[in-house]
């Protein structure tokens, strides 16, 4: 009762502020001053050119009038055939991609592996993440000639440095207690695998695999461009042919597919949880 | 018969969590480990089976060294173990039945356990296990739709349905409310007799302790200082383990009688 009475009568500061994220004011005001510089300086030193600026106006606007009507219907077949090679390949470098990050997240979770299979996988999944699809792409091109093998090829090593990861991660933040309980009950590593971690990570998985297929999809309109095959070979065609109306056509059923994809995910996503 | 013979873990951080620990542990006598938090309770159950690797000493069930194991030696002498968890640790996004089951793994091939067809007694097993916990309904329920005296009902039938020799009991209350907790003591003590398993079973409640155990063991700073009846338990005692406080209330006698299911 008298530690109340004490607390009335001592006088309690009425502000309170937010410990800064950065203790040390200097540091901290350095940091801030450091970066208003730094965008001065960034801003002064683009080149804007208005008069350029203004003649790409016209410019831009006749390129897109003559996206204007899309051309459906002349080089029908071409598309078509790039249009079902490019879903083949996004289809079938989304299930090799997923078979081979597989074991690779599995390995590269840390509460998992031994440590130097864990460093082998988190290093494939790094090599894999440093190079954009495209730079893969480039070099399928050069190991396996032009075509859709090296776009599949590209876009399955693309896979692995996305999946594997994400796999891995959530294997990571999988309950530790839950897997301890199937541990204990004396299963073996994959009974263990398959009860205690399969089940906390494959919802999301599968979400992801279709959002893989998705972006796979999108993908093998990049790599066509350089040799890869697919619809973006098609497109890439095109373009160089001043064809700009057919480009429209194939535009456009890439964004329908794409939506699908999108649709047709989301509501997967809800499915399995 | 369970036997530690000064078991010792030190964790990496440095904590000595256990420190020599001897204690024998008839067949069929259930033992309720108290003492304050972090006094090592958890590390003595999770050192027998071996989820927490000892340091030194051994522990050793029915003449079988624990803690000499190689890894499949383990995996067999785990089975003969059954653990219990405060928070339940089932596999929540399995169903009842699948979480039951799970306590076969140890005693079915790979390819049985994956496409979930286990032999037919261990079905039976399962559902007579679910029906006498009163989960017989229940057992397509996923696990995370349960209360969490029901999840602890079916973290009882995993750990029984390996048809263990030894139970190991982490606090298999603490996220209970009072009623429920009596009444999960009270099935895991009936079970215990039924089958005549041993078990140790850490808890919080002194009370409970009382209540339900034969041996009372009290475990400070990784030691034991008490080693008895549940009647022995006086306020000496127990400030020597929990350290000083007015026990007077604690140790009040319960009438066991007045309270029904
Ligand atoms: N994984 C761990 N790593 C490092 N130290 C640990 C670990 N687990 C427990 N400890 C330490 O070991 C000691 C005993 O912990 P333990 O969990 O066995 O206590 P407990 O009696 O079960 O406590 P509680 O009643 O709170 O569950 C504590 O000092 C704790 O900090
Ligand atoms: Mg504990």
């Amino acid at each position: 009762m008298s530690s109340l009475s004490d607390n009335r009568e001592r006088h309690y500061p009425t502000v309170w502020d937010k410990p800064p994220f950065i203790s040390n004011s200097l540091l901290r005001w350095g940091i801030i001053l450091g970066a208003i510089i730094y965008l001065v300086a960034a801003i002064a030193s683009m080149e804007i050119n208005p008069q350029r600026l203004m003649e790409g106006i016209p410019r831009g606007q006749r390129f897109i009038a003559s996206f204007f009507p899309p051309n459906f219907a002349d080089n029908r077949g071409v598309v078509w055939d790039g249009i079902l090679e490019s879903i083949w390949m996004a289809i079938i470098s989304t299930v090799a991609g997923i078979a081979l990050s597989v074991p690779i997240g599995l390995g590269a979770a840390r509460n998992l592996a031994p440590f130097w299979v864990y460093i082998t996988c988190r290093s494939i999944i790094a090599g894999s993440r440093t190079f954009p699809e495209i730079i893969l792409a480039i070099f399928a091109v050069k190991l396996f000639g032009f075509g859709p093998f090296a776009g599949f090829i590209a876009l399955s090593l693309g896979t692995i440095g996305f999946f594997a990861k994400l796999l891995a991660e959530d294997i990571e933040n999988s309950s530790e207690s839950q897997a301890e309980a199937v541990k204990a009950t004396g299963a073996n590593w994959f009974q263990w695998i398959n009860y205690a971690i399969q089940p906390q990570v494959m919802p999301r998985m599968i979400g992801l695999s279709v959002y893989r297929l998705d972006i796979n999809f999108r993908e093998s309109a990049v790599v066509g461009i350089v040799g890869g095959g697919g619809i973006g070979a098609t497109l890439n065609t095109a373009f160089s042919r001043y064809e700009f109306d057919t480009a429209a056509a194939i535009l456009l059923i890439i964004i329908l597919i794409v939506m699908v994809l999108e649709y047709a995910s989301s509501y997967l996503r809800k499915w399995v949880q | 018969m369970l036997k530690l013979s000064a078991l010792t873990k030190r964790y990496d951080t440095g904590d000595l969590a256990l420190n020599q620990v001897d204690l024998e542990i008839p067949d069929a006598q259930v033992l309720a480990l108290i003492g304050p938090s972090g006094a090592g309770k958890s590390t003595l159950i999770r050192c027998v089976n071996r989820l927490v690797e000892p340091t030194s000493g051994s522990a050793t069930l029915n003449d079988i060294n624990l803690t000499k194991l190689s890894s499949r030696g383990l995996r067999k002498s785990r089975r003969k173990m059954g653990m219990i968890f405060q928070e339940y640790a089932l596999v929540e996004r399995l169903t009842v039945m699948e979480n039951v089951l799970s306590g076969r793994l140890g005693y079915v091939g790979f390819w049985r356990s994956y496409f979930r067809k286990f032999p037919k007694d261990d079905i039976k097993e399962a559902f007579r296990l679910l029906d006498r916990v009163g989960l017989l309904e229940m057992a397509d329920k996923r696990a995370d739709e349960l209360s969490g005296g029901q999840r602890q009902r079916v973290g009882i039938c995993r750990a029984l349905i390996q048809n263990p020799d030894l139970l190991l009991v982490d606090e298999p209350t603490a996220s209970l409310d009072p009623k429920t907790s009596r009444q999960i003591m009270r099935l895991i003590n009936e079970l215990c007799s039924e089958r005549g398993l041993t078990a140790i079973i850490n808890i919080h409640d002194v009370l409970l302790a009382q209540m339900f155990a034969q041996r009372i063991v009290g475990l400070a700073n990784g030691e034991v200082v008490y080693d008895g009846k549940p009647e022995g338990l006086t306020p000496e005692v127990l400030t020597q383990i929990y350290g000083e406080e007015d026990w007077t209330a604690t140790i009040e006698k319960v009438d066991e009688e007045d309270e029904e299911e």
